[in-house]
């Protein structure tokens, strides 16, 4: 695709524009801004993969990874900001679902270790990892303001921090993979995925790209549980002091 | 001789965002009676029965359960020895036997049907009521079944908030003369929070008058009917009326 090709496309962005002007819509100006950085960040990835993948140099490979975790933890702790020292419960969290998942592929020879497989995969355990991780931060947060009498009771009868926030960590966690496991369920009869789709369209043998997005399936369905199971084990000690009480400061939801 | 007391706090205050909750506490909860805490909306009595269960900590002073202080203790072994029912009867979904059960399952134990069925006895609800949903019940049934979990771990001391205020007075009845039951049967050191002090009166063989964070007045409950400070005095008018 040229250029001016993918100039033609920008029609796809004149109709919602025209449309959000005529509707009264007021998203004409969030429409632009998100145009341009999608161009922008993309372009500007695009030409370093190429970078990379000419300097064939695995620092460089790495680097991106480590890109890709400062800027999915930095999105992601937003929702959580209550919860002490999340920052580095989600880069740890992050590097180990990175870590696994890696080891896995390349220990196994599932994928070669090169730019063209680690990047690109990476791209979506961690990107799969970050929204996972903004569900469940969302989702356990409200859960504990909202549950706030059960945590109190079950410590009250006896119960240590952890039996008392047992039913809270369970019910984010599941509301954060279903979606995972609910869309899995219907891949392929509904929607084609986004990675197959572009190397069919890219000219690679379809079964060959059902294959790697088995995979990539896969992957994230592992993510998807490392991630929320570990974020909560991680998370909910902060929110008790020593002696076993519930820091009230700690669980007002943000808004 | 002075009775011996089960609970009793030295000096302690609690403050929150520079607003002191508890000034300057410097009482005690006599072993083996009734106490009601009796006082206007926002004087701290319910923070004041959440720092027995240890459920928050004094920011001053210090308090001792049975002569040792609260601090000294294993928050889960304190929290057993001092049981709360708390204001506003929370039930977790399942069944009337899930939720007595709740206090042993967080020992890794198992609540026997007879040990349910006593429980369920002893609080005057048949043992039919063990397969019941626990939120298809009446908020007075609630409030029993709360009371009997309270009881699971055999507490010395049983902290009451407010635990008849949503109930009719044939419910506060019952309730009364289970708690009374409760406290002769088991010698159980009752703490017991209740706007209503004719409750106060007939129940209570100590009150507190607590107002804005202090204890106003204490003494045997029959004190209510002619307290010597002026503010109680008020009080008790506004409430009698």
């Amino acid at each position: 695709m040229s250029y001016l090709t993918l100039a033609f496309s920008l029609i796809f962005v004149l109709i919602p524009l025209i449309l959000s002007k005529t509707l009264n819509l007021g998203l004409e100006k969030d429409t632009i801004i998100a145009t341009i950085r999608s161009i922008i960040q993309l372009l500007a990835v695009g030409y370093i993969l190429q970078f990379v993948f000419d300097s064939e140099s695995s620092i460089y490979i790495w680097l991106m990874v480590g890109l890709m975790i400062v800027a999915a933890t930095q999105n992601a702790r937003k929702k959580g900001t209550s919860i002490q020292g999340i920052t580095w419960k989600l880069v740890g969290t992050f590097i180990f679902v990175e870590v696994l998942t890696q080891s896995v592929l390349i220990g196994l020879g599932i994928t070669p270790p090169t730019a063209q497989y680690v990047i690109p995969i990476s791209g979506m355990v961690i990107g799969n990892s970050m929204v996972l991780g903004i569900l469940f931060l969302n989702r356990f947060t409200a859960e504990m303001d909202d549950k706030r009498n059960e945590t109190e009771l079950i410590l009250s009868l006896g119960g240590t921090p952890k039996q008392a926030v047992q039913r809270q960590l369970k019910t984010s966690i599941q509301a954060s993979i279903i979606p995972t496991i609910e869309s899995q369920k219907t891949i392929g009869l509904v929607q084609l995925p986004g990675m197959m789709s572009g190397q069919i369209i890219a000219g690679a043998d379809p079964v060959q790209a059902v294959l790697f997005q088995l995979l990539i399936l896969f992957l994230l369905l592992t993510t998807a549980v490392i991630t929320s199971a570990l974020l909560g084990f991680l998370s909910y000690p902060t929110l008790f002091n020593e002696r076993m009480q519930l820091l009230e400061e700690k669980i007002k939801t943000d808004s | 001789m002075e009775p011996k007391q089960a609970i009793r706090f030295d000096h302690v205050d609690y403050t929150i965002d520079d607003t002191k909750i508890l000034k300057d506490i410097n009482h005690g909860f006599n072993q083996g009676e009734i106490t009601t805490l009796v006082g206007p909306s926002g004087a701290g009595k319910t923070t004041l029965i959440r720092l027995c269960n240890g459920l928050i900590s004094p920011t001053k002073g210090r308090i001792y359960i049975h002569d040792q202080p609260i601090d000294e203790y294993n928050p889960v072994d304190l929290r057993k020895k001092v049981g709360m029912v708390m204001q506003g009867v929370t039930m977790l979904k399942g069944t009337v036997r899930e939720n007595l059960a709740i206090p042993l399952k967080l020992q890794d134990k198992t609540l026997t049907d007879e040990e349910a069925s006593r429980l369920l006895d002893m609080v005057g609800l048949p043992a039919s009521f063990l397969d019941k949903n626990s939120n298809s019940l009446s908020g007075g049934q609630k409030q029993r079944i709360s009371i009997a979990r309270s009881l699971v771990n055999r507490p010395s001391v049983l902290l009451l908030d407010e635990i008849t205020s949503s109930l009719d007075t044939v419910s506060q009845q019952e309730v009364e003369s289970l708690i009374k039951r409760i406290n002769e049967e088991y010698k159980t050191t009752i703490v017991w929070i209740t706007h209503n002090l004719r409750q106060a009166l007939n129940i209570g063989d100590y009150s507190w008058v607590m107002m804005d964070g202090e204890v106003i007045e204490t003494g045997k409950s029959e004190f209510l009917n002619q307290p010597n400070d002026e503010r109680v005095k008020a009080f008790v008018r506004s409430e009698f009326q």
